[in-house]
């Protein structure tokens, strides 16, 4: 009975690891499966409610803050020197012994250099900070570093985004990866590519990041969310950056 | 803190008609919502838009409870002179936004 429940461990821990990600040339955007309107809103900056958070991010960048009196200007120059960063995190941080994402590096930032507060998740500072850096990666496409200390993080995502959950007892990749292109209600399913986040949505009448995406995904299908800053989160947003590499970020993104 | 964006031409022809883009942050609580103890939460909207073009009244809007958070309005007028348009926005709780913007009529 023994090898045999082994060689079945074996076998399922391979299907998990042998899923098939999207490939590369099939990958597509959630702005390809939004109307006309929308996409409009999205391309043009006197349109797309984004640029309201860009505006006050571009003044926090330039604003000195905390014990410190340091701004981000003070340490990093320029905004578009940041050209690429939000398209390679979530990253390793030596502090955290762990991947942060981009909210959570801006965050750090904050306690560390500024010795400043750290702001609260989907607060409008954050969200706003996040979005400016962000926009100066559009276009850029996205690049996972290459970091050997992420990998065990990047399996846990995949493990993650590939187990079932909650009453509805459903996996994200069932719809993600196995129905994309189909619909759901009204809806079609997207891919699920974390492109163009922080992101307007016009449910949420707000820009909102992708943990708070997620948490949508988790009550969709009755599963109880984790809490903002969960490592569970930033596990899935490593392994959806990475099952999206390649691909150009678009943020701020507008989804209905 | 709220923020508005303005965009239109640098420059347009005198008798010429031009787009102008406007969007602002406000929350537009529609006040039919309940809040997280069953009590309502205030209705908070901006109620007019106006516009002015050389101190000519060129566009105003009544907005209802029915208009999204963060409105995005467009409008066009016809090229007079060279000047500043002006925009205000009021609303509940003593809201009120005021922007300009300068046109070339070549």
């Amino acid at each position: 009975m023994k090898p045999r429940a082994a060689l079945l461990a074996v076998l399922a821990l391979a299907a998990t690891v042998a899923r098939a990600e999207i490939p590369e040339a099939e990958r597509r955007s959630g702005y390809h499966d939004m109307g006309p309107s929308v996409q409009a809103m999205q391309d043009d900056d006197a349109a797309n409610p984004g640029t309201l958070w860009l505006l006050q991010g571009e003044a926090l960048w330039d604003r000195r803050q905390g014990a410190a009196a340091k701004s981000c200007a003070d340490c990093h120059g320029a905004a578009s020197g940041l050209a690429g960063v939000a398209a390679r995190y979530p990253a390793f941080s030596g502090v955290s012994s762990r991947p942060i994402d981009l909210e959570q590096r801006i965050n750090l930032c904050r306690t560390d250099n500024q010795k400043a507060d750290a702001w609260a998740y989907e607060s409008r500072e954050l969200l706003s900070l996040s979005a400016y850096v962000a926009r100066q990666s559009r276009d850029l496409p996205i690049a996972p570093p290459a970091d050997p200390r992420l990998a065990p993080f990047l399996a846990a995502g995949a493990d993650l985004f590939a187990r079932r959950q909650g009453q509805l007892n459903l996996s994200c990749a069932q719809c993600h990866d196995d129905n994309h292109g189909k619909k759901l209600a009204a809806a079609t399913i997207p891919q699920a590519h974390p492109t163009g986040y922080p992101i307007y949505r016009l449910e949420w009448q707000s820009l909102g990041s992708l943990q708070r995406r997620l948490r949508n995904c988790l009550i969709g299908m009755r599963a109880e969310p984790y809490a903002y800053g969960a490592p569970e989160y930033v596990d899935l947003e490593l392994y959806l950056m990475s099952r999206a590499r390649g691909m150009p970020l678009e943020a701020p993104g507008v989804r209905p | 803190m709220s923020n508005a964006l303005i965009r239109l031409p640098k420059s347009v022809k005198r008798g010429e008609v031009f787009e102008v883009k406007t969007l602002i942050q406000h929350p537009m609580e529609t006040g039919f919502r309940a809040g997280a103890n069953g009590t309502m939460i205030p209705r908070d909207i901006i109620e007019e838009f106006l516009c002015t073009y050389n101190g000519v009244e060129v566009f105003r809007l009544k907005m209802s409870s029915a208009i999204a958070a963060n409105p995005f309005v467009s409008f066009f007028t016809t090229a007079t002179e060279t000047g500043v348009l002006f925009f205000r926005w009021t609303g509940d709780n003593g809201f009120k936004m005021e922007e300009t913007a300068s046109i070339t009529v070549a």
